[in-house]
């Protein structure tokens, strides 16, 4: 392989109570594509934003082509010819796609400062049919699918003729079929030379496509491996690096009595025709890649954008969810999976955020009773073992992991039969995640029905009764404890599409004689 | 392959829905100029419309700084205390300096309109104050001003020289040299928000603020920027409403930022910002401009005006809303349909 | 364990801080005031000073509570001058006083309540955009109304309403009746689980949906809160001024916003407290007063106004900045 382009020699950053990143290597051959994993938390985002210059390291050095070098800011780095693809993208919805992407670098005519539209629209046009897209780059970014989003992103990285690329879960969001275009793309780009650094919780990606695979974990560079000297269950333990059954304590419960029933539900262009059951004590299941619509169902059982279709039912009886108190009324109550915009209230204290929502139970004729707020919040801190020195003090001056269990104190606080979790443990340490699993079993014992999205495939096989798969919006299946394994779950995740393109591949594939 | 082709054209037709929106002005005024010029066939005479032009061009040259200032997200409410303020003075040195050149006062309208918004885009853009309240407060200090500066005395005609009167009497190729000076303008400006890099760098703050940070755009300069042209314009616009009425009064333009905000939504700019294009603009104002010349030729009071403001302002909101929840929607079913195609489901 | 109690006390009375700094201001130009004129330390003129200006702290109240939820409403003044407008037309056409003036507070009701309306039940259509119609719609209705013509002749008993005092003790019933006002406004912001409401829907919105708490009706509710309290304020301003004409109170809205934020209540929202808005009208007022005295135009109050308002706002903004400069770099 090639020279080495870049290289990291002991990085480590620090956020006020958390260690992101401790002393850290990291390297980067010419032409190489190099997959960066771990679990949530482990510290892949921070390195990347401290190659692209978001962020500053606080020790260590970065060294491009051997010459020592800093990034102050996302425009030096780019001078390096380093650019980023995040899986959100953060680009212009109002804006067309030429706009977005040469922003940050038009094609100006020397004399006149004119913008040559004309050039750039041209070159951005090649940009995208090099990519294998067919969008009209005068389409503005807003009306753009996800897929197509990521794919202007890669645009606007090629227009800058970066050499290294990094893509932050580029496939997370993608279909299979879109996702094998988009290995088709970097292995492309990849023969021209340029390297690429990807992060991915998709095994699949890195045996398709890596030559070389870094793990980290909590902050940690745990070892860089050729991919194929590596087989996928030393990976597994590299990332996890413990037993991955004693964290996931789900108790076997005999499910008790339905208590939620969902039939045909469905919001045009998010998710339809979804049915499913919850039964008391069970914990449920919800995998499926990021976008096949799990949250927004879990919205419109929550009442935040509520179905156009379907019915749902509560202990047996027919209920119209149209608003968030409707829901709690009803007893459902949702753990949103962006706690710091859709969970907190960051200047309140900590009182505050964990009653707001029972607040009506704990006045005496509507005025507030500060005895009885403060009885049920040092409960909850004591119960949720929440690092503060009082309940007084404003959330704003919590660690970024005790801020989670506030959110999930604030509903626990509720009395509430259904819990919706979206991705409860993500981005929490180690120890939290065992406690709030811990809590998650002994809430399914006393009864309550529990619908948990999650990402991470440990967990769901971990704890979860029963399995239920989205794909595209649609219900691909719903699996038993006992039957589910990873790889079908994956299958599952990705299975209709990928059905289909072997389908259609063959014809294709027959019709040109290939 | 057709599918293709199908799915081309319906991207295209998409990215026409911007267009749509200005077509759909132009239905608007065309009909709306007809209504009226049957109840008064004066209405649609040559003369008529050059006159309602004279009248609207200090609107379509406030206007335009106004959309600059709404497609970053803000709102400049101080625009016409600055062309009243600017008119004061701009009377006030022409009363006592006759014999000055009207084309130095538009230039000096320029710079003093310029200062006036680049005070107020400092409070925003370094001092962090909410844009709403920066320019309200902005609105009443410099209407404060104009007071003091007049002493509570207003100019009239008698005492503003005849070569200053002919900026609004004299005419370039039988065109008012006011409309001409809006003209010039919306060149300008139409190439500045089209055809320049930081044109479009005021695009892309009113877009994603984070994401125009992240790509390396000054955004606290183009915030201050939008504010100081919205100044420089509205101070251009005081002297030629100076010169159209040929007096300059404490209470001049009281009220009128809200026609320019009118013209401007009605335009489709919007008012959370990144979206408005200077063709809105010049129909949203012209609209603005017919509505209120129009108001006297089929005999309804004056009073009306203010309320229908109010109205007019609500409307073209609510459609503004409408259109991009109907855009939004379309996407949404597209989306449904390629699925079903793709699965059969 | 020591020094965390003590941290607990400032986190306690940090909000409290702003409310002493107005008091020490208020001193101060009580004292300036004092200086400029002997008669000012009078009894009846201390109590006129302090009752100018009150029909507008009743919408002082109501904007306090707006700000808090993160919202702004423009409107209010113009919504005062229609309320007033169609109070005086209904009196002139035969309604008795005490009628009328429900017809000035359902009037305000109601423009609050379409406000309100629109803003918290059609997404994405911002509170600046509607109330800024709001502004030239009321007023615009007030002069199709009435033109430039001028409504009078109520009864005498109604001048009381701004002019009279409490059985002879000098006391201005209006001040009463603005006390007793804010109190129960006070109450329910920082008493009750409605007010915390309104603060956790300025800290964050989207949080607040998510918590249950029904935040558009909440925002429903405040604005046609303001557009009652804008009624209220007509009232006693008709009273005061004993005629009704469609220019009134114009530019109160710039004033009740300024003295809502210069009491403390921030305009991005969840920060805000009736105790500071109270004592900054009272400085609002003392200030007014003191040029007054010093035969100071309105047009320069105007300015002074403007400028204090900006100073206020930017004063803890340029602060924070300069607090991350260093550690940033």
């Amino acid at each position: 392989m090639g020279e080495r382009i870049l290289e990291l020699r002991g990085i480590s950053k620090f956020f006020p109570g958390i260690r992101a990143l401790e002393r850290v290597d990291f390297d980067l051959e010419e032409g190489e594509i190099h997959a960066l994993v771990g679990e949530n938390g482990a510290g892949k985002s921070t390195l990347i934003k401290i190659i692209t210059g978001v962020h500053q390291p606080d020790e260590g050095e970065i060294f491009w082509r051997g010459q020592r070098v800093t990034f102050p800011n996302p425009t030096v780095a780019s001078r390096y010819q380093i650019a980023a693809v995040y899986q959100q993208p953060a680009s212009f919805p109002h804006l067309t796609i030429t706009e977005n992407i040469f922003l940050s670098h038009p094609f100006v005519h020397p004399l006149s400062r004119r913008l040559r539209w004309r050039e750039m629209h041209k070159r951005a046009q090649e940009l995208l049919e090099s990519l294998g897209a067919e969008i009209d780059p005068l389409n503005p970014v807003g009306a753009l699918s996800a897929a197509q989003q990521q794919i202007v992103e890669i645009a606007k990285a090629l227009s800058i003729h970066a050499r290294i690329l990094i893509m932050d879960e580029p496939t997370a969001a993608l279909t299979r079929r879109e996702a094998e275009e988009l290995y088709r793309i970097m292995m492309k780009l990849k023969s021209q030379g340029t390297s690429i650094i990807f992060i991915s919780h998709r095994f699949e990606d890195i045996y398709e496509v890596a030559d070389r695979v870094t793990v980290l974990r909590d902050g940690k560079k745990v070892g860089t491996w050729m991919v194929r000297d590596i087989a996928e269950q030393d990976l597994i333990r590299a990332m996890v690096g413990r037993e991955i059954t004693q964290l996931f304590p789900k108790a076997q419960v005999t499910p008790g009595k339905e208590l939620l029933r969902v039939e045909g539900l469905s919001r045009v262009g998010y998710f339809s025709n979804v049915s499913f059951t919850l039964h008391a004590g069970e914990i449920l299941g919800m995998s499926g890649l990021v976008g096949s619509g799990r949250t927004e169902v879990a919205h419109a059982l929550f009442g935040i954008a509520p179905a156009d279709r379907g019915k749902i039912f509560v202990e047996g009886k027919e209920v119209t969810i149209r608003s968030p108190m409707d829901a709690i009324a009803l007893g459902i109550g949702y753990l949103p999976e962006d706690r710091l915009q859709q969970g907190l209230f960051l200047p309140m204290s900590i009182t505050d955020n964990i009653t707001i929502a029972v607040l009506d139970e704990l006045t005496r004729h509507g005025w507030l009773c500060p005895e009885r707020e403060y009885e049920v919040a040092t409960k909850m801190l004591e119960l949720l073992q929440i690092k503060a020195p009082t309940v007084f003090h404003p959330v704003s001056s919590l660690s970024g992991g005790n801020q989670q269990k506030v959110v999930v104190a604030k509903l626990l606080a509720a009395r509430l039969r259904i819990l919706i979790l979206d991705e409860p443990t993500h981005g929490v340490d180690v120890g939290a995640k065992a406690a709030i699993h811990q809590i998650m079993s002994d809430l399914a014992r006393e009864g309550l029905g529990i619908l948990m999205i999650s990402s991470e495939m440990p967990e769901i096989l971990g704890m979860s009764d029963r399995i239920l798969v989205m794909c595209e919006g649609r219900v691909s299946g719903i699996l038993t404890r006992e039957e589910a394994t990873q790889e079908k779950l994956m299958e599952m995740a990705v299975n209709i599409d990928r059905g289909r393109f072997r389908k259609t591949q063959e014809v294709v594939g027959a019709g040109h004689g290939i | 392959m057709l599918a293709m082709e199908s799915k081309r054209g319906f991207l295209r037709f998409a990215s026409g829905v911007r267009g749509l929106r200005e077509f759909g002005i132009i239905v608007f005024i065309l009909v709306l100029s007809v209504l009226i010029g049957i109840r008064n066939p004066r209405f649609l005479t040559w003369g008529n419309i050059h006159d309602m032009l004279v009248d609207t061009a200090a609107l379509l040259v406030v206007a335009v700084g106004m959309m600059l200032v709404l497609v970053t997200g803000g709102i400049d409410l101080s625009a016409e205390s600055v062309l009243a303020l600017t008119g004061m003075v701009t009377g006030i040195i022409i009363k006592d300096h006759p014999y000055l050149s009207p084309l130095l006062m538009l230039v000096f309208g320029l710079c003093f309109g310029g200062l006036l918004g680049s005070i107020t885009g400092l409070v925003v853009s370094r001092g962090r104050v909410l844009p709403i309240i920066a320019t309200l407060s902005m609105m009443y200090i410099y209407r404060g001003i104009t007071f003091i500066v007049s002493k509570g005395e207003w100019i009239d005609a008698h005492e503003m020289p005849e070569s200053f009167k002919a900026l609004a009497t004299g005419r370039v190729l039988g065109f008012s040299n006011l409309i001409v000076i809006a003209l010039v303008v919306y060149v300008v400006f139409y190439y500045f928000t089209a055809h320049t890099r930081t044109g479009r760098e005021i695009y892309a703050v009113g877009s994603n603020l984070e994401a125009a940070r992240i790509i390396g755009i000054n955004t606290a300069f183009i915030t201050w920027l939008v504010y100081m042209i919205s100044g420089a314009l509205s101070g251009l616009g005081g002297v030629m409403w100076v010169a159209r009425y040929a007096s300059a009064q404490n209470d001049t333009a009281a009220g009128f930022v809200l026609t320019v905000v009118a013209a401007c939504v009605l335009g489709g700019v919007s008012i959370s910002g990144g979206a408005g294009t200077i063709p809105g603009v010049l129909l949203g104002s012209i609209t603005i401009g017919i509505i209120n010349n129009a108001l006297p030729m089929i005999r309804v009071s004056p009073f009306w005006k203010m309320a229908l403001q109010g109205i007019i302002i609500l409307v073209a909101a609510l459609v503004n809303v409408a259109v991009a929840r109907n855009i939004e929607r379309t996407q949404l079913r597209k989306r449904e349909e390629l699925r079903m195609v793709r699965y059969g489901a | 364990m020591a020094l965390e109690t003590v941290r607990v006390q400032r986190v306690r009375t940090s909000a409290f801080r702003w409310e002493w700094l107005l008091l020490v201001l208020i001193a101060g130009t009580f004292f300036v005031n004092s200086r400029i004129s002997p008669h000012f330390l009078r009894y009846t003129s201390l109590m006129s000073a302090l009752s100018v200006f009150l029909e507008a702290g009743f919408m002082v109240l109501s904007m306090v509570f707006i700000l808090v939820a993160g919202d702004i409403d423009v409107s209010v003044a113009s919504i005062v001058a229609l309320a007033s407008v169609l109070m005086s037309l209904s009196y002139k056409a035969g309604l008795p006083m005490g009628l009328a003036m429900l017809v000035a507070l359902g009037v305000g009701t109601g423009c609050g309540y379409l406000n309100g309306l629109l803003i918290s039940r059609i997404p994405n259509l911002s509170a600046i955009i509607v109330t800024l119609a709001g502004f030239s719609l009321y007023r615009g209705i007030a002069y199709i109304l009435l033109g430039d013509r001028a409504v009078g002749g109520f009864p005498s008993w109604y001048s009381y309403l701004a002019w009279g005092d409490i059985g002879g003790t000098g006391i201005p019933f209006i001040l009463v009746a603005f006390l007793a006002c804010a109190l129960v406004y006070g109450l329910v912001l920082h008493r009750t689980s409605f007010g915390r409401k309104v603060f956790a829907i300025g800290t964050n919105r989207i949080a607040a949906v998510f918590s249950g708490i029904p935040v558009a009706r909440i925002r429903h509710t405040l604005f046609t809160l303001n557009g009652l309290m804008a009624g209220v304020a007509a009232i006693f301003l008709t009273s005061k001024l004993g005629s009704s004409r469609p220019n009134v109170a114009t530019g109160y809205e710039l004033e009740v916003i300024a003295i809502a934020v210069l009491g403390g209540a921030s305009p991005s929202g969840g920060k805000g407290s009736i105790a500071g808005a109270c004592l900054a009208l009272v400085l609002m007022r003392l200030l007014r007063y003191g040029m007054g005295l010093r035969n100071v135009p309105g047009q320069v109050m105007m300015v002074i106004i403007g400028i204090v308002l900006i100073c206020v706002v930017m004063f803890p903004n340029l602060l924070a900045a300069r607090k991350r400069r260093p550690a940033g770099s």
